[in-house]
């Protein structure tokens, strides 16, 4: 059956409103595509690392999850969600269950890239039956927008502000998704909101029910960290598509696909211009720092179409 | 009759853990409990028993899968020591504030630095505040009889527990022991039917919730409570094991302590030696006896206190330091258990002793009782917080 929002829609939402998270925020609108790609008749146990996320939807006594929820640390919601999967595959030899559960873990760039990266790797080497999702807004944003290792070039964050002497993030984005197809897993996938969320859907379905470790990454942006009014979120990352900034493709069996590739790519101004944290940038005098993102984003895309021609 | 056996301390967790048949281990290599996830391997492997093994990357994913299984609604077990103790103490805290009774053997060794794999107490008593439950051994029957009780004990009260041992001088030297027979092990350990888990499909659970301060201080006590109730429980269930195999167990061991005048407190193996020089000092006619504790979490303020109120003088010996320029642990625990219980009467001194490993003979302890003579002989203390046989 073909994707169809409208349908999609129909299913009931496994992450509740009146949660806290920010409006204009990736992350919840993330969670609810991808929990919505679940067969409704499915059990799940989800996942959080410490985030905000974590933070805004489970406020003891209340929670917004539908499904089982578990939050651990910030570090390890790779080695928590193998634990529960692995609990699963013990039950249910022993008989103690015999329905379908899925395992989804979810995690902010920081939880993931950086101090969850070694639970996550070790996860996925494993190979539990599990889906590994990175909303990646790129920075600490619970704590106030500090950089991380996925927070992009001469990024503008509490810890790289913009200064007289050192203009921004002087590192570029770490490649992860890279890095788990290096991992060997069956599939990997790279996403965000575009049109009608047919591509995370369609994406988090296929992690899901792909047998074996799946990783997830979710380019979610962040309205305080990114300083884009918040219902400008799909037009941000629209524009992260069209410039190739956040190409969409997936790896099946080690075999990059390309989801998507824009009719005319747009120079990368078009992406950085929406938000606040690359204002900078525009400031006579650094030009010269849009030029070198622009190479960047160029030699990252040239060299994922030669992956997919392989 | 149970089975005899010659068995190292590791091994006796590794077969208790088999006879058990938990659900889940989650473990990383560290010396020197490695051989307990090793054996268990084995039997993994082999189909003796039939536990899911998970290889984690590191102990601090050790603990975090156990801690998932375990909220899961399985048993789950994992075995460390050290530095990988050390690792996994933020996962400790939210294990215990979850109320997970997961099971941990600890094969305790020194911390870094420097670097040393032998054994004192310096890691399980770097983690006494994580809200766990935790017994320690001297032999390795005991560590054998401490690892089946563990989970009643834990089950019991919503807790999880330590089960600790000294490194290499149980962890690996063989000693005879009685193993019970599998069938009653199982029956004495009973199934694992927690009231709420995760895979529970008519009623979702969630764990690990965001408090703020108007419920979290509520969730300590009642975390502090669970630990108050677990002081019965073990006296229960370590006389209920008696029954079955004539070992019976409380919180703490008392020798030749009815009509002692010194004693000694300490904890875990060396209470062995300090009872082999109170055998050679008793020869001689001098009135001394040792209070070994075996459940150091919950702390056993009351027997302690109950133990040396009629003594003339004792020490306390900290196989760690606090650093705090004044006492190791247990002497500031036993001192304020004397204090709370009105005991005010036995004059005390505190030992640090037996670090990295140096060797503890049975004339080190002489040296202790020798001191305490001197304490009764003059009513002097002197200086209360020594370094026993340590070149200065």
């Amino acid at each position: 059956m073909s994707y169809n929002l409208k349908e999609e829609l129909k299913k009931e939402d496994r992450l509740s409103g009146g949660h806290r998270m920010c409006a204009g925020c990736g992350s919840p609108i993330a969670v609810r595509t991808i929990l919505r790609a679940l067969n409704p008749e499915d059990h799940a146990v989800v996942c959080s690392a410490t985030s905000c996320l974590e933070v805004s939807t489970f406020i003891y006594p209340y929670t917004a999850w539908k499904d089982s929820f578990i939050h651990n640390a910030f570090e390890n919601a790779g080695a928590t969600i193998s634990g529960v999967e692995t609990a699963y595959k013990a039950m249910k030899k022993r008989g103690k269950i015999d329905e379908t559960w899925k395992f989804i873990a979810f995690g902010g760039d920081g939880g993931t890239y950086d101090i969850g990266f070694q639970s996550l790797s070790g996860a996925m080497e494993r190979g539990h039956d599990m889906v590994y999702v990175c909303y990646d807004n790129e920075a600490y944003m619970n704590t106030g927008i500090q950089r991380s290792s996925s927070t992009p070039h001469f990024a503008d964050t509490t810890t790289t502000p913009y200064g007289s002497v050192i203009p921004g993030k002087l590192q570029q984005k770490k490649n992860l998704t890279k890095i788990m197809v290096s991992h060997g897993i069956p599939y990997v996938a790279q996403t965000t909101f575009i049109g009608n969320l047919k591509d995370m859907s369609e994406k988090a379905h296929k992690a899901i029910y792909t047998p074996g470790a799946a990783f997830l990454n979710v380019m979610a942006p962040c309205p305080r960290g990114w300083r884009y009014p918040s219902e400008k979120l799909m037009e941000v990352t629209k524009a992260a598509v069209e410039t190739c900034v956040w190409p969409l493709y997936e790896v099946v069996e080690g075999k990059y696909i390309l989801s998507y590739k824009p009719k005319n790519k747009l120079p990368v101004e078009e992406y950085l211009k929406l938000q606040g944290r690359f204002a900078h940038m525009f400031k006579k005098g650094n030009e010269w720092m849009i030029e070198q993102v622009q190479q960047e984003v160029d030699r990252n895309w040239e060299e994922l179409l030669k992956l997919c021609e392989m | 009759m149970g089975i005899r056996e010659r068995l190292s301390g590791n091994e006796a967790v590794a077969v208790a853990m088999r006879q058990i048949n938990p659900d889940v281990m989650g473990a990383f290599p560290i010396t020197p409990s490695t051989e307990i996830p090793q054996y268990f391997s084995t039997y993994v492997d082999n189909g003796q028993v039939d536990t899911e093994f998970i290889a984690v990357e590191s102990e601090h994913s050790a603990m975090s899968t156990c801690i998932g299984a375990q909220a899961a609604g399985c048993r789950a077990v994992s075995a460390t020591s050290s530095c990988g103790l050390c690792y996994m103490t933020e996962m400790l805290y939210v294990a215990a504030s979850d109320r997970l009774p997961i099971t941990l053997a600890v094969s305790c060794r020194a911390l870094s630095g420097p670097i040393n794999i032998n054994n004192d107490h310096s890691d399980a008593m770097g983690v006494r505040d994580t809200g766990w439950l935790m017994l320690f051994a001297e032999t390795n029957q005991e560590v054998y009889d401490n690892y089946l009780q563990a989970m009643r004990i834990g089950e019991a009260v919503e807790l999880p527990i330590m089960i600790c041992q000294d490194g290499f001088i149980t962890s690996h030297a063989i000693e005879n022991i009685e193993l019970v027979e599998d069938d009653k092990v199982k029956a004495f350990v009973g199934e694992y039917n927690p009231k709420h888990y995760l895979l529970n499909k008519d009623e979702p659970m969630a764990v690990g919730a965001y408090a703020t301060p108007t419920y979290y201080m509520e969730a300590k006590r009642q975390q502090a409570q669970a630990m108050i109730d677990a002081k019965d429980v073990i006296r229960k269930v370590g006389a209920e094991f008696g029954e079955m195999t004539g070992r019976t167990y409380g919180l703490i061991e008392k020798y030749m302590m009815d009509d002692a005048e010194e004693a000694i407190v300490i904890i875990g193996s060396s209470a062995g030696t300090a009872k082999a020089a109170i055998n050679e000092l008793r020869a001689e006619g001098k009135k001394v006896g040792l209070i070994k504790i075996r459940s150091f979490r919950p702390f056993p303020s009351e027997d302690i206190a109950e133990a040396l109120k009629n003594v003339k003088a004792f020490a306390v010996m900290d196989k760690d330091d606090s650093f705090n320029a004044h006492c190791g642990p247990i002497y500031a625990e036993v001192c304020a258990a004397l204090f709370s219980n009105g005991v005010v009467g036995p004059k005390g001194i505190n030992y640090i002793y037996g670090l990295g490993g140096r060797d503890v003979r049975i004339e080190s302890i002489k040296t202790v009782y020798a001191e305490l003579d001197k304490i009764v002989e003059t009513g002097c203390t002197g200086e209360t917080y020594r370094y026993l046989e340590v070149r200065e």
